[in-house]
């Protein structure tokens, strides 16, 4: 493969190398939670994850699991590096964005650990290019503290049932408000904009409705800057778990296929808005 | 002074329409010199238009039908006008309609009238229209499929505003960016290196004992490359690039019966 352009002497000095056929395998993924430039990369032996933060309230990560890759090798338990995702897309996306039919670009990204830079070696119909990208110290991602234990209220939905109601969202309304509950309206979305409110109801027994697991009725309001990029995560996907916990906190997790039918996951995780309108 | 052509090929039309489109991506203004055998699309590089120029020649028989010209005198038998080539190519679009297509330089026609606004230009100032001479170039390389060169340039634009190109006489080429926040280097391989046959640099030597290895290179402002590369329209037969170390970037573009040079200035 033409992208062993490196010596065995440098390879060692690398403590993670990833390389993968299909470089559009990572870059789509990516450019589901770009909506800031700042993100955070943590390599563990299980794969890649990639972190992305807004305003201490909203967080979405991409993990894509060491066997996407055709080769993860990792010398140490945890590998963490902060990188600008726009640069790091631009770089990923060198040969053209657009997918061409039987056209692949071919990925290898190396780093030999604090201070040196992220080298990608990007490869289609024999041309190759070298990209070095500056990485900094990685801030510790946020831990929201929301685990399964938790869990008032979730729902799995297909992701075609909500895209419609996403790309319609009312933007002029600053929160998005959600209301989980074991009764009627079960699962609703709600905007309050200059046009008027506008709900959008998932009854319990609706087709696209995969799981429905709602104990209590809660209804939380999340601002809509924070979630409206959420949208491209859901375009990607092809069903989304909507969990909520006693604190009202918010769960998204996407579950995406890539061109080769592999599974990687997407989740948002997101704080409710202060004011909360008690129901 | 006078000028009466007419297109009625349809294939001789549209092409004539890419051309000329081509070089409205390329210049807002040029000079169009009118000879009895050629055309000739001028941008003389001013720091206006940031140092780069341009010289298109069409051989006026592989397109018009009838082609008939009085110039400014017998001795100067020409005709130079400063046009806007996005004029004309939005003139030659709306006209596509009509079966032939007769620029004249007086009065209308009875088929489809566009006066598109032109300004002589003196003879005095027609010592700045000369055909550029080949650069004494360190380089000569033919190009990388201009799409993929493209799309590679589109990206680096995002990253950076200043480009180096670089290229040896073993056929590789390089386009470089490199910033606080990244470097990126794009590597062309055996594009092979044309033969000028008896041009100057093979004479004098310098090519002929030059070392294959070495790179000549220009820093180029990334905006006028991608100029160029935006504007291409057809897939030229021949594609190559001359470079001057750190002096100029000359791309050539040869179809059948048109060719195109660009020259970019080195930026320090």
């Amino acid at each position: 493969m033409p992208l062993s352009a490196q010596s065995q002497a440098d390879d060692d000095q690398y403590v993670l190398k990833a390389s993968m056929d299909n470089a559009r395998n990572l870059s789509n993924i990516l450019k589901a939670i770009a909506f800031k430039d700042h993100s955070i990369f943590t390599a563990t032996p299980n794969g890649l994850r990639v972190t992305v933060e807004d305003s201490k309230c909203l967080q979405a990560n991409a993990f894509i699991q060491a066997e996407i890759f055709q080769e993860f090798t990792i010398k140490e338990d945890l590998v963490a590096f902060q990188i600008n995702l726009t640069v790091l897309l631009d770089c990923l996306n060198i040969f053209g964005g657009s997918s061409v039919p039987g056209v692949l670009t071919a990925l290898r990204m190396c780093y030999r650990g604090y201070g040196y830079p992220l080298t990608l070696f990007l490869e289609e119909g024999g041309v190759v290019t070298v990209c070095k990208i500056n990485t900094q110290e990685p801030e510790e991602p946020i831990d929201f503290d929301f685990c399964s234990t938790n869990v008032t209220n979730k729902v799995i939905l297909l992701s075609e049932s909500l895209k419609e109601a996403f790309s319609e969202l009312d933007l002029t309304s600053e929160v998005l408000q959600i209301t989980m509950s074991p009764n009627q309206p079960h699962f609703r979305l709600s905007t309050f904009g200059n046009s008027g409110n506008a709900h959008y109801d998932y009854p319990k027994d609706s087709d696209m409705m995969e799981v429905f697991q709602c104990t209590e009725t809660q209804t939380n309001r999340y601002k809509m800057s924070l979630l409206k990029p959420s949208t491209k995560a859901l375009a990607l996907s092809c069903k989304v778990s909507v969990r909520m916990d006693g604190r009202g906190f918010l769960s998204l997790q996407y579950l995406v296929r890539n061109d080769e039918g592999q599974i990687c996951f997407v989740e948002f995780y997101c704080c409710p808005d202060e004011e909360v309108e008690e129901e | 002074m006078k000028f009466r052509g007419k297109i009625v090929d349809v294939a001789c039309l549209n092409h004539f329409t890419r051309v000329i489109t081509t070089i409205s991506k390329l210049t807002k203004t040029c000079v169009l010199r009118l000879t009895p055998d050629n055309l000739f699309f001028i941008l003389s590089g001013k720091v206006t238009n940031g140092g780069v120029s341009m010289w298109c020649q069409l051989s006026q028989a592989n397109f018009f039908d009838e082609y008939q010209m009085d110039g400014v005198s017998a001795e100067d038998n020409e005709i130079c006008l400063e046009v806007s080539p996005e004029n004309l190519s939005r003139a030659l679009k709306t006209v596509h309609n009509a079966k032939t297509v007769k620029p004249t330089l007086s009065s209308s026609s009875r088929v489809v009238t566009h006066d598109v606004p032109v300004d002589i230009v003196p003879r005095r100032l027609w010592h700045e229209l000369k055909e550029p001479s080949m650069p004494d170039f360190d380089v000569s390389i033919f190009l990388p499929p201009l799409k993929m060169m493209k799309n590679v340039v589109d990206r680096m634009k995002n990253l950076s505003n200043f480009l180096v190109m670089e290229a040896n006489l073993s056929g590789e080429m390089n386009l470089k960016i490199e910033t606080d926040l990244v470097s990126v280097t794009t590597h062309f391989k055996e594009l092979g290196n044309p033969s000028w046959g008896d041009h100057a640099s093979q004479d004098s030597g310098p090519s002929r004992s030059r070392d294959p290895e070495v790179m000549a290179q220009a820093r180029v402002d990334i905006r006028k490359l991608q100029q160029f590369l935006v504007g291409q329209q057809v897939n030229p037969s021949k594609a190559m690039c001359n470079v001057v170390h750190e002096r100029i970037v000359h791309l050539i573009l040869l179809h059948e019966d048109v060719s195109l040079q660009y020259f970019i200035p080195a930026v320090a």
